[in-house]
């Protein structure tokens, strides 16, 4: 079909792509069999023909850089892209907690299997029962070739590898690097694409920022950058191009990621015909560090092992601004304790972010903010003594010290949720291969295996499973089926394409409003957070969709952004990211809106059971995959069901 | 918790490009009310919001993560790397210069020959890059790998591989070195591999090629002064030094380079 749009906020365009139809590619059969099957039919690539073939991988982090480098090694040639100054920064480098795999080697029970059914089941039966499966097979030997690697995993006095329990699993199979687990995969993975690169296979864009897809006749061959460096706006073609550029937490703001993630390379795909599935699936985390004031750029997560020793709680009295320590016992509502006592302070993540927002919304949060609850060490320390909260937590005490100015073993910490992981992203098939043929998205990117709620250590594992051991199959099987025609950069449609950038950055610089663009990123921070953000609601989604096209066409007639595109120009940068944001935060409402049902990360007031999460299987069993229709407020939704044959449904319940 | 704020004098470096001069400017008036709660980045946004408003260019500077582990920031403050917290410049605070009565802050790039600037306080670590892709990993391609136990490890070998392991790669060992020498860095990731059965066999030649291509690309000689270590936001220790001159011995020798130690 052609689609022609000419909406208000974007650029004009025309795409020609074929209609498309849901088609997940699940094999059939036992599900233990279902990827070695699916590997042995699958077409290969013949070694000698491997350099014929050129690949873009853009984003450099566990997912992109695994893929890259693996890639490289197979033979093919890669050209890999990252907007940092180098393919090591990526925000996969912020992760604390671990990876898990399903080594079983504390002989505790733990399988394959199990995995798979913790990982369904934490995803609050939102996921496909396949991809998940894989996920878990191919975790063990995630963990074989990071160690061959040298990543220097936690060791025990014996030798052998450490495990520890994490995120309320019942068994130990999370491996880890101290508080630096994300950071020494993403290097084992960085000094295998440096190889890869020294060895000309990859060749590697940094300061490059995807800002456009090219697709010619219906398949995905290339992508338009701008050089962070010197402006210039080219086309770079291959015969498939692979998105790892992560999640959309920024769309909120103030979110943990890093100031530069944004979701401009998988929305400006979206708009040329990738569908966005569960975009309203967003991961909120407990243990974050609360806002100090409005100059406030990201929240500081705290690893939640912390739960398992503070206790939470607010004064039982509205608008009490005494000191911690003046508020006697009697006056402290340990609201989790008491509202759930199987569980007390360690429910899961949503549980306890949304139980934080209620106390601090019926006006008993505490610091300046109003927008904070105690997370209190006092009794531990009384039990075990300071030096065994020293050992356990010192470095998350000395980061809390550092950030805020209180010292947290002689005051109770400060705590409030933050977005934080985004479980939704572009739909793909179990190949990993989005609506646009050719076009493969990997790790956060994607929206493949959490469902509506990930688990912990569940991100590192995945982002590496697609990048190291999936798609360099999948990607194959597509590159030996493919009539790729040959293409070169003056095809019109790279001319298109990148007048089509060019104007947009020129039409950013050439508005010369009044306000920042922060200060837009913040506004419309405001309304996601509020109105989409821990629990959501008809009234306040309707509100939100109402007041985002608003707040984007002010964006368009009244952003100052300085400077010229041909320099480094950060402000140029961010207002091309907060563009698209203003786009996707749309999609999110709609899709918060469309799905009216609590699961997983998405808690509709609406739908509940005692004030728990109530699940809406009858309806809503599907992942809702939202294809851009021309014009941004009204996508069109495709559903793919989804049938779980092995891990049967079932309500979750923590009291 | 109070919301004391702070007027501040900044004397920062801007340069329109690589190829410009460049030159110190001074904000007062846009440094003026300052939360000591800010971070030294969330500073500058403030700053450069108010420059925005008075229609003048920000100031351009690197950072990412803003929890002290990607590396991106680096900053010279008051003429050391990362001010004067020891840990990255997004971790260090306002509150740091309150409690001890600075109001006069002078903001600098890195300086180093193989770090040229590209535009106010942004420079060009590729260097770094050059560094690692001479020999800083292990030739091990995916699918290749035995079990991940059947290759005990020492706990405090690997405890130690760790250490070397975490840098963060910012170069501001490099920026507060007089030589500009990038031996910490080159040296935590030579020790990091070498400590480890894994690193065993490219062990000589990973020394050799990285030693080499960390002179290549501009980076001065070790002099044991030791600012390197004093300034790693990860607290990288001089032994990685020690150890890696040591490798080099050890390699030259068994290679016959005639590569000095």
């Amino acid at each position: 079909m052609a689609v022609e749009t000419k909406d208000k906020v974007g650029v004009r365009r025309t795409t020609e792509y074929t209609a498309v139809t849901l088609e997940s590619q699940v094999p059939a059969g036992p599900i233990e069999k279902r990827w070695d099957e699916h590997r042995f039919k699958m077409k290969l690539v013949n070694p000698a023909n491997k350099r014929k073939y050129t690949v873009i991988v853009v984003g450099s982090g566990l997912a992109g850089g695994a893929a890259a480098a693996t890639m490289g090694e197979l033979g093919y040639n890669v050209k890999c892209f990252c907007y940092q100054d180098s393919p090591r920064r990526a925000h996969s480098i912020a992760a604390q907690g671990g990876i898990n795999a399903a080594k079983n080697y504390r002989n505790d029970g733990d399988s394959i299997y199990r995995l798979f059914y913790d990982t369904v089941k934490g995803g609050d039966f939102r996921s496909r029962e396949s991809n998940v499966y894989r996920l878990a097979q191919v975790s063990v030997d995630i963990i074989d070739q990071c160690v061959a690697q040298g990543v220097p995993f936690a060791r025990e006095y014996g030798g052998l590898l450490d495990n520890r329990s994490f995120g309320g699993a019942q068994v130990s199979r999370t491996f880890y690097a101290r508080g630096q687990t994300g950071q020494q995969l993403l290097l084992g993975a960085y000094q295998s694409l440096s190889r890869q690169i020294a060895a000309g296979k990859v060749e590697m864009h940094t300061r490059s920022e995807m800002i456009d897809l090219i697709v010619i006749d219906g398949q995905a061959r290339g992508i338009v950058t701008r050089d962070m460096l010197t402006g210039k706006i080219e086309s770079h073609l291959a015969d498939a191009v692979v998105l790892g550029t992560g999640g959309y937490g920024n769309v909120f703001y103030l979110s943990t990621n890093a100031k530069g993630c944004n979701t401009t390379a998988i929305w400006r795909a979206h708009r040329r015909g990738a569908f966005f599935a569960n975009p309203c699936f967003t991961q909120i985390h407990p243990t974050c560090i609360p806002a100090a004031g409005d100059y406030q750029s990201k929240l500081t997560l705290m690893s939640e092992s912390l739960r398992n020793d503070g206790r939470i709680w607010v004064p039982r009295k509205q608008g009490d601004k005494r000191r911690a320590s003046e508020i006697p016992e009697g006056e402290r509502d340990y609201y989790l304790e008491e509202r759930y006592p199987s569980f007390g302070n360690l429910v899961p993540r949503d549980v306890a972010s949304r139980n934080a927002k209620y106390v601090c919304d019926e006006g008993r949060g505490v610091g300046d903010t109003g927008l904070g609850v105690y997370l209190d060490f006092a009794d531990a320390i009384k039990r075990l003594g300071k030096q065994a909260i020293f050992e356990r937590y010192g470095n998350l005490f000395d980061m809390y010290a550092r950030i805020t100015g209180e010292d947290p073993y002689e005051v109770p910490m400060r705590i409030y949720p933050a977005i934080h992981y985004t479980m939704g992203g572009l739909w793909v098939d179990y190949n990993l291969m989005s609506t646009i043929p050719g076009l493969f998205v990997i790790g956060e990117a994607n929206f493949s295996d959490h469902g509506a709620n990930r688990l912990g250590a569940s991100a590192l594992m995945q982002g590496l499973a697609d990048g190291y051991f999936i798609l360099p199959y999948t990607i194959g099987n597509y590159l030996a089926q493919a009539k790729l025609p040959k293409v070169s950069t003056d095809h019109p449609a790279c001319r298109e394409v990148e007048v089509e950038v060019e104007t947009r950055m020129k039409r950013l610089l050439s508005i010369n409003g009044k306000r920042s663009v922060d200060s837009f990123h913040r506004e419309l921070g405001d309304i996601m957070w509020n109105n989409c953000g821990m629990s959501r609601n008809e009234a306040g989604l309707k509100q939100a969709l109402k007041r985002i096209p608003e707040i984007r066409s002010e964006f368009w007639e009244n952003v100052r952004v300085l400077g010229k595109n041909e320099e480094l120009n950060q402000s140029l940068e961010k207002a091309s990211r907060v563009a698209d944001f203003m786009e996707l935060a749309e999609l999110l409402c709609l899709d918060a809106l469309e799905r009216r049902e609590s699961c997983g990360g998405h808690f509709r007031e609406e739908s509940q059971i005692d004030g728990e999460a109530k699940r809406d299987d009858e309806n809503f069993s599907y992942a809702a995959a939202w294809e851009y229709s021309g014009n941004v407020s009204r996508p069109n939704l495709h559903k793919e069901p989804l049938i779980f044959e092995y891990v049967i449904p079932s309500q979750r319940s923590y009291k | 918790m109070s919301h004391d704020t702070m007027d501040l004098t900044l004397h920062v470096w801007r340069q329109k490009s690589s190829k410009d001069s460049g030159g110190f400017v001074t904000y007062v008036e846009e440094a003026r009310g300052i939360s000591e709660h800010m971070s030294f980045l969330e500073m500058l946004d403030v700053v450069n919001e108010k420059l925005i408003e008075k229609n003048e260019d920000p100031i351009a500077f690197d950072h990412d993560c803003r929890e002290g582990i990607c590396g991106m920031c680096g900053l010279m403050i008051n003429g050391i790397a990362h001010g004067p917290d020891q840990t990255t410049t997004c971790q260090l605070h306002m509150r740091v210069f309150k409690e001890q009565g600075i109001t006069d802050i002078t903001i600098e790039p890195w300086r180093a020959k193989a770090f040229p600037v590209i535009k106010d306080l942004v420079v060009d670590r590729n260097a770094f890059e050059m560094i690692i892709q001479a020999g800083g990993y292990i030739s091990v391609s995916t699918g290749s790998a035995p079990d991940a136990n059947s290759l005990p490890i020492p706990k405090e070998n690997a405890d130690k591989a760790m250490d070397g392991a975490s840098c963060i790669g910012c170069g501001a060992c490099v920026a507060a070195c007089p030589n500009a020498s990038a031996m910490l860095f080159t040296s935590a990731k030579i020790g990091h591999l070498g400590l480890l059965p894994q690193g065993q066999v490219e062990r000589d030649d990973r020394v050799l090629r990285m030693v080499n291509k960390m002179d290549e690309v501009g980076f001065g000689g070790c002099t044991n002064i030791g600012e390197c270590s004093a300034v790693c936001p990860k607290e990288i220790g001089l032994e990685f030094i020690a150890r890696m001159n040591r490798d080099l011995i050890r390699a030259s020798l068994a290679k016959g380079d005639s590569k000095k130690p």
